[in-house]
């Protein structure tokens, strides 16, 4: 009786509230079930942590901004402590924006903390997808987890864009009437569209409140919902793995969450914060008193969109001109179409690429363990291809800075990105994949016959050869654990026919598998040591016989 | 009578005619020319003398009649001279961009090659030739105009190639608009009222001197006070800000992510 009321005495407080509670909500057994998930260790793994983490850091620093922020079209006279806006005409979500930068304490600091933080979650967004990709992270069980972040990212542009065109000064207005213009391109329905979301004729009134309430509430609770699914399901499928000794696709290896990874995680939250922290205290971000308030007159030189609209704005630059025709007295303004088109395209391929993909090979099975990037050629080279397409588009943003800085001619540059636009990926694959072929060669070398000791032995007949050491049986596992598929043939159905779908998957399959290098079999690793084993006898033998 | 009438009708259609009155026509356009452009603006009293006419003269021939003829009378490699004005000479000359090292899409800046004296002779020279836009008054180039009223002007104006905030953009075909943010006050004002290279003519009818010292001022603000949100990365937009983004930000978080994971290897 004494001992246990001295137990309870010991752990005080905390062990009374924790009981508390357990008893109320069941934390134990959350916590139980939780706290024993394991998560594996690799740098490449934190990058959906790092979107994560400066997602909350926009929520900290947005949360801050909203204070102050006005979004209102309102016509003021800025009275304000920035001299060179003193006395002049503009809208009370600048002037607002220009109280949060000069007159608010710590506002400055907040606005390029939100700015690049909100950088920062796209790109480490795009990364963490890219990882996810070439590792082979989005096979079976992980489809639909794909296709979560693949809308994680779209919101994010959607956030980021909202969120740009805010402040109402004349670089986000000149955004928008990008956007403005490009909704009016759309046939039939494109001007009504646009005077329906501009309350009217471009500028109009009404657009920074309704971007305003997409961009604090809408967008952000979507984002909000569909982290919650990709984190659940993060937990659900449990987390990938890379190859090695014991790992496995129906197991994961690593460090439990409680409490490794609680206090890592927890650690690493702070570093981000710190380093966005950093960079917003040292660099400018979104200079808006430079720009003035918005006047839908000027434009000014050198008007690009945060990077993560850029690839869409290079489409823009890019598209050829002069193809524009008419229907009746109707123009279609293939121009503004056409990148439209060949965006949403490629976004399209993006969220589909795992179903296309399972569909090719017909694998089934579940797969935990990645891939490396060489053990799957074709995808790889896809992969690579496509971020190339990416590449030439968003450096299509740039063409002025490229032209000015690289002292080059504006048309130059611009007619060099269009050819390689439809080039660079071609060639990006080809390289990309003889590359993976290689490297995957290389592998089966070395897996089947060990390193090259760059020990040179002369043989008592005069032949030379280079000794080779064998693997580590650590190392060895990684080089052979692969999955090699093979190409499938066109099968007839039931009725005895071929179908189109049978014919372009067996053709697909082909594309992919048709070049592929076999893992080594123990069979061919068991008869090279048996040779290898040959000549260190006669290498031996010959020592001996020399002494 | 009759015969009289067709013998001036026959004057008339001689081809001779055509040249009398192109002559006369030309006469009239171009004094009448002549006289507005002196009344619309009177080139400020210039004191030249001889002495340093010659001296621009002796520095011309050896220095510019290459391109720009004996004469100043402009040749295939070079536009003539006559009337461009002593604003322009000085911008060109004292901005290093003339004499010109090649030619190509636009000349650029380097370091000047005459003394400031040279310089003024060289203008003195181009200017006794016919007039022309002459050098500021240094009243104009004080930066105490209004800095609103110059960024207003200078977005509607000038951001459109300068940038918006002064720091250059590309044009066609090689070309581009410098930076400003090196510029002197003078030279703000003379490329606006000469239009320098591809630059337009901003002359004193579309910016009157006072705008054009309120343009000066909102630069020279811009100058003098650089960002109070830290390093401004050139000034260049969101292009800068994603690279910054990605290899500073990421870049270093990676390498963050990197030694963690090293750690528990």
């Amino acid at each position: 009786m004494s001992n246990t009321a001295n137990t309870q005495k010991k752990n005080g407080f905390l062990a009374g509230t924790a009981n508390y509670v357990d008893e109320r909500v069941g934390v134990g057994g959350i916590l139980k079930e939780f706290g024993r998930k394991i998560f594996p260790d690799h740098w490449s793994f934190m990058l959906g942590e790092v979107a994560l983490y400066s997602f909350l850091v926009l929520l900290l620093s947005g949360t801050f901004l909203t204070f102050f922020f006005q979004p209102s079209m309102t016509d003021v006279i800025y009275d304000g402590v920035y001299a060179p806006l003193k006395g002049a005409h503009m809208s009370i979500a600048y002037a607002s924006s220009l109280d949060i930068t000069f007159e608010v304490r710590g506002g400055l600091l907040m606005r390029q903390v939100h700015h690049w933080s909100a950088l920062l979650f796209v790109a480490a967004a795009g990364l963490h997808m890219l990882r996810v990709f070439f590792t082979g992270a989005f096979r079976k069980p992980r489809e639909i987890n794909w296709v979560v972040g693949f809308v994680l990212f779209v919101l994010g542009m959607a956030a980021g864009f909202t969120g740009y065109s805010l402040p109402d000064d004349l670089l986000s207005g000149n955004g928008l009437r990008i956007i403005d213009g490009m909704i009016k391109g759309v046939p039939f329905i494109g001007t009504g569209i646009s005077s329906l979301l501009f309350g009217g004729e471009f500028p109009g009134h009404a657009i920074v409140g309704r971007l305003y309430s997409l961009h604090i509430m809408l967008v952000p609770a979507l984002i909000l919902v569909f982290l919650a699914v990709h984190l659940f399901m993060l937990v659900i499928h449990k987390h990938t793995h890379y190859s090695g000794p014991g790992r496995k696709d129906t197991n994961v290896v690593g460090y439990p969450l409680m409490p490794v990874y609680v206090a890592k995680a927890g650690g690493f939250f702070f570093i981000v914060f710190g380093v966005i922290m950093l960079i917003a205290t040292f660099f400018t971000i979104n200079p808006i008193w430079n720009y003035g308030g918005y006047d839908p007159s000027p434009v000014s030189a050198g008007t690009q969109p945060d990077w993560y609209i850029g690839w869409l704005d290079g489409a823009l630059r890019l598209a050829p001109t002069g193809i524009e025709f008419m229907i009746g007295d109707y123009t279609v303004s293939t121009n503004i179409l056409l990148p439209l088109v060949v965006s949403l395209v490629f976004l399209a391929l993006v969220a589909i690429y795992p179903f296309v993909e399972n569909w090719v090979t017909g694998d089934k099975r579940e797969h935990h363990v990645l891939d490396r990037p060489r053990n799957a050629p074709v995808r790889t080279a896809i992969g690579a291809a496509g971020v190339m397409f990416y590449a030439v588009l968003w450096a299509g943003a740039s063409t002025d800075l490229i032209a000015t800085n690289f002292k080059m001619s504006l048309n130059q540059v611009l007619v060099t990105m269009q050819i390689s636009l439809i080039i660079l990926p071609i060639v990006a694959f080809l390289v990309t994949k003889r590359v993976c072929l290689s490297l995957q060669r290389k592998d089966r070398e070395i897996a089947i016959h060990g390193r090259e000791s760059g020990r040179i032995v002369r043989l008592p007949h005069g032949e030379y050869i280079e000794v080779h050491e064998p693997l580590d049986p650590h190392d060895l596992y990684k080089l052979v654990d692969f999955k090699d598929y093979k190409p499938t043939l066109a099968r007839p159905n039931a009725q005895g026919k071929i179908t189109v779908a049978a014919r372009l998957r067996s053709s697909l399959s082909k594309f992919y598998f048709e070049d592929r290098i076999a893992p080594a079999t123990q069979t061919e690793i068991d008869e090279a040591a048996h040779h290898a084993h040959e000549i260190e006898a006669e290498v031996q033998k010959a020592i001996e016989s020399s002494k | 009578m009759a015969q009289l009438k067709r013998k001036l009708n026959g004057l008339r259609r001689s081809p001779r005619a055509l040249v009398v009155v192109l002559f006369a026509g030309l006469l009239v356009v171009g004094s009448g020319y002549t006289a507005v452009q002196a009344a619309v603006s009177p080139s400020t009293a210039v004191t030249r003398s001889q002495e340093q006419i010659d001296l621009g003269k002796r520095i011309f021939l050896s220095n510019c009649a290459s391109c720009h003829g004996k004469n100043a009378e402009g040749t295939m490699n070079g536009p003539s001279l006559i009337g461009v004005g002593e604003a322009s000479v000085d911008f060109q000359v004292s901005t290093g961009r003339m004499p010109g090292a090649a030619s190509g899409p636009q000349l650029e800046v380097k370091p000047v090659q005459f003394t400031e004296e040279q310089i003024s002779a060289l203008a003195a020279y181009v200017g006794s030739l016919a007039d022309g836009p002459s050098i500021p008054d240094a009243s104009y180039l004080q930066a105490n105009g209004d800095s609103t009223k110059g960024g207003e002007l200078f977005r509607i104006n000038c951001a459109m190639c300068h940038n918006a905030g002064g720091a250059g953009g590309a044009l066609t075909q090689g070309k581009y608009a410098p930076n400003l943010m090196g510029s002197s006050e003078k030279t703000i004002y003379e490329a606006m009222l000469t239009g320098p290279q591809n630059m337009p003519v901003f002359n004193d009818a579309n910016i009157t001197p006072e705008e054009k010292n309120d343009i000066i001022t909102y630069l020279k603000y811009l100058q003098n006070n650089r960002s109070v949100g830290g390093d401004e990365l050139g000034n260049l937009g969101p292009v800068v800000e994603g690279l910054v983004a990605w290899l500073g930000l990421l870049g270093l978080i990676i390498a963050i992510t990197i030694w963690l994971g090293a750690k528990s290897n």
